[in-house]
């Protein structure tokens, strides 16, 4: 049996090399992966959380999690193909016309 | 039947409506039979009404018909309602008879505007305006018809607005008025303050019980007076209506001449006994109506606009009413006001026939000779002028007649001569214009002259039933030394006027008078033949002699130029001083000192929307990490 902390330290590590690779990554796919792994990073915690305390109900809003994470990327991916389309590029540092 | 009259306002109202919110899609026929046909009713109810008056209870009168209340304000009420008694019936007759043959004859004169329906809307909401002032039973309701017809003048002034001139000539009038009403609303209030109701009822009763001190009773009617002499354009507020004149010409006869301008002396005879009871206030009425009456004559002798001579000779005769209904002649001045309906339409009818036939030209100097061109418009002038000079047998000789014998057998000598010099110009402009006009050489434009046509039928039918009344009007008030039942005009009044005490002439007295006037009106009309026609050097040789003074009457007496000077011109560097010191400084300057502070500030932030991605993400982290960390220590 492994102890429950080990997954929290795990999903700790995850969401920070999610928070690093949004911010090292210059495309904008490799951002919203980098959200993925904070996702199931935070999914991962709410699993142990479950295991430690003994509160099943976690591992449902889990599930709702990984529901809206699925539209969430549909919509982002579908975003991105768009401005592709037209700007040519997803490269963040030139996409800046919300520039003030 | 008796209760009917309060119907006649409406015709012209529900009119008005009709073609203000669909007139532009109704076809010019429709237009025109609606509008006439509405004005028309108003004529029938009010002769039914009046027939009815004549029959009734003397007992009952006035009648009055309450519709509803309209202002419930702590002491301050006002009923909409309606009172008819035969100082109204006369004022409706006129208004809606002579009303609705203008109407008829707009339609030949406007047949080629495109602003028919726009005309014709205004001129029934004028009616109506009009009808209300004359028969409403409180000072408040009547305010509410008097300032309707002040608007409705100022529309149909400035009826061609494209043209600089009639624009500002609306303008001036409606500025003009404004001043009179604040005398009026003013003398309005007081009367509330003192007797606590406007209807005029009440105020009589006031009158009449001793509820009104005299002065205040001549402070009021001072401030009502000069609502009057706005609206009635008396001195010193006159200089509104000779520019008036830039309105379409059947406008000018029926506003400017017959009804609206009454106005002025309908209140005050509305009032008389206000007036009279004041004393002081009545001599002011006369001595500026006197006064005015000669004034404005002097300036119509220079003329050479044709409507502008008329417009003159108005404000000359308005000072007869006013000169009548000062020496204590209500009735007398009333009867004025109702033969001048009818002869001064029908000399603004006939002048737009001329200026129609010659395809708008008014100047005088480009007339002449017409008279074998205008077979049917020039007999109607000529009726028209002999009335106005007061020549015996026509309606406006009964009237001056009755006018002058008043003032003079109520010792008010100077204002009778006065008077009496006033009817020799009137005869003299006259017929100065009728020779200028239909007589002596033609001097017209090639181009009018080729065009140059009678008006049609329906133009010249108005002015021959106009011109019929011009002479028989007058048959209902003629002299007292005729006979005690005479005047039968002034009888019917007399619920409403108080007939004056004394001031009865012997009749050798009276003929005298009578025949002073008749010369006074042959004087003129000889005068003006001997210069005009018989023997033109003269007049220019007037000229040479005394160019100043001819300079003078020719330029109104500068008065115009002095009202700018005094008056104008300082209000306006006034409100430019304060336009330029405080509108564009302070009021702009924190306007534009808010505004561009805003800018400023969002410049600023602006700094932090970089565009970039990741510098939000920075920040947002950042303020995740400060929320944490807020939370856990």
């Amino acid at each position: 049996m492994i102890p429950s902390n080990y997954f929290f330290i795990l999903s700790i590590i995850l969401f920070v090399l999610g928070i690093i690779a949004f911010f090292v990554k210059r495309d904008l796919i490799g951002q919203l992966m980098g959200i993925e792994i904070m996702l199931n990073a935070a999914n991962l915690a709410f699993l142990a959380l479950a295991k430690a305390s003994n509160f099943p109900e976690a591992q449902a809003i889990v599930l709702f999690v990984i529901v809206v994470a699925a539209a969430e990327a549909a919509v982002g991916l579908a975003i991105i193909l768009l401005i592709f389309r037209r700007k040519k590029t997803i490269k963040t540092e030139d996409i800046r016309s919300m520039k003030g | 039947m008796k209760d009917i009259f309060w119907l006649i306002p409406f015709g012209p109202a529900i009119s008005a409506l009709v073609l203000v919110l669909f007139g532009h899609r109704l076809s010019r026929k429709v237009v025109s039979i609606q509008a006439c046909a509405a004005v028309f009713f108003s004529f029938a109810v009010s002769v039914v009404s009046c027939l009815g008056l004549i029959n009734a209870n003397r007992a009952d009168f006035p009648l009055i018909k309450h519709l509803f209340s309209w202002i419930s304000a702590g002491s301050l009420k006002a009923g909409f309602s309606l009172q008819f008694d035969p100082l109204s019936a006369v004022m409706v007759l006129v208004v809606t008879g002579v009303g609705f043959l203008i109407h008829v004859y707009s339609i030949g004169y406007m047949s080629r505007d495109k602003g028919y329906a726009r005309y014709f809307a205004c001129l029934n909401l004028f009616t109506f305006a009009m009808l209300l002032l004359v028969l409403a039973s409180n000072m408040i309701l009547m305010f509410v018809g008097w300032e309707g017809v002040g608007l409705c003048s100022y529309l149909l002034i400035g009826f061609w607005f494209e043209k600089p001139a009639a624009a500002a000539a609306g303008k001036k009038a409606f500025i003009v008025n404004r001043i009179g009403d604040a005398g009026f609303i003013l003398g309005v209030l007081f009367i509330v303050l003192v007797v606590g109701n406007s209807e005029f009822m009440a105020i009589n009763e006031a009158i009449g019980n001793g509820g009104l001190a005299r002065g205040t009773a001549t402070g009021i009617a001072i401030l009502l007076f000069i609502g009057a002499a706005g609206k009635s354009a008396q001195i010193p507020l006159y200089v509104w209506l000779p520019d008036a004149m830039e309105g379409p010409t059947p406008v000018s006869a029926l506003i400017h001449a017959a009804t609206m301008v009454t106005a002025g002396v309908y209140m005050v005879a509305r009032m008389n006994l206000l007036y009279a009871f004041s004393g002081t206030a009545g001599q002011i009425v006369a001595v500026v109506g006197a006064v005015t009456a000669v004034y404005a004559a002097t300036m119509a002798l220079t003329q050479n606009d044709i409507k502008r001579v008329l417009a003159y000779s108005t404000i000359s005769q308005l000072g007869y009413m006013f000169l009548g209904c000062g020496v204590g002649a209500y009735a007398a001045g009333i009867f004025h006001l109702y033969t001048h309906a009818f002869f001064k339409s029908l000399l603004f009818l006939a002048a737009g026939s001329v200026i129609h036939s010659l395809s708008g030209e008014q100047d005088m100097r480009k007339m002449g000779g017409l008279k074998k061109y205008l077979p049917r418009t020039y007999p109607a002038f000529l009726i028209g002028a002999i009335a106005i000079a007061g020549v015996p047998f026509l309606s406006g000789f009964y009237s001056k007649d009755a006018i002058l014998t008043q003032a003079f057998a109520q010792g008010h000598y100077v204002l009778w001569a006065l008077g009496l010099g006033a009817a020799v110009l009137t005869a003299f402009y006259m017929f100065r214009l009728i020779f200028l006009t239909f007589y002596g050489e033609e001097r017209l434009d090639p181009e009018a002259k080729r065009h140059l046509h009678e008006s049609p039928r329906i133009m010249t039918l108005p002015l021959a039933i106009l011109a019929f009344f011009s002479i028989t009007a007058g048959y209902v008030g003629l002299p007292a030394v005729l006979g005690e039942k005479a005047d039968v005009f002034k009888r019917f009044l007399n619920p409403v006027i108080r007939p004056v005490s004394g001031g009865h002439l012997a009749s050798g007295t009276e003929w005298l008078l009578i025949l002073l006037s008749t010369t006074a009106a042959l004087l003129g009309i000889v005068l003006a033949y001997a210069l005009y026609l018989k023997n033109k050097r003269i007049p220019h040789a007037f000229v040479a002699r005394f160019p100043g003074l001819y300079k003078l009457l020719y330029n109104k007496y500068y008065v115009d130029e002095i009202y700018d000077a005094v008056v104008v011109n300082p209000l306006v560097r006034c409100s430019e001083g304060i336009y330029g010191g405080f509108d564009l400084k302070v009021i702009d300057g924190s306007l534009d000192g808010s505004a561009s502070a805003a800018a400023l500030a969002g410049k600023i932030l602006a700094y932090f929307q970089t565009g970039l991605l990741k510098d939000y993400a920075l920040v947002f982290l950042l303020g995740v990490v400060i929320f944490m960390g807020v939370l856990l220590f």
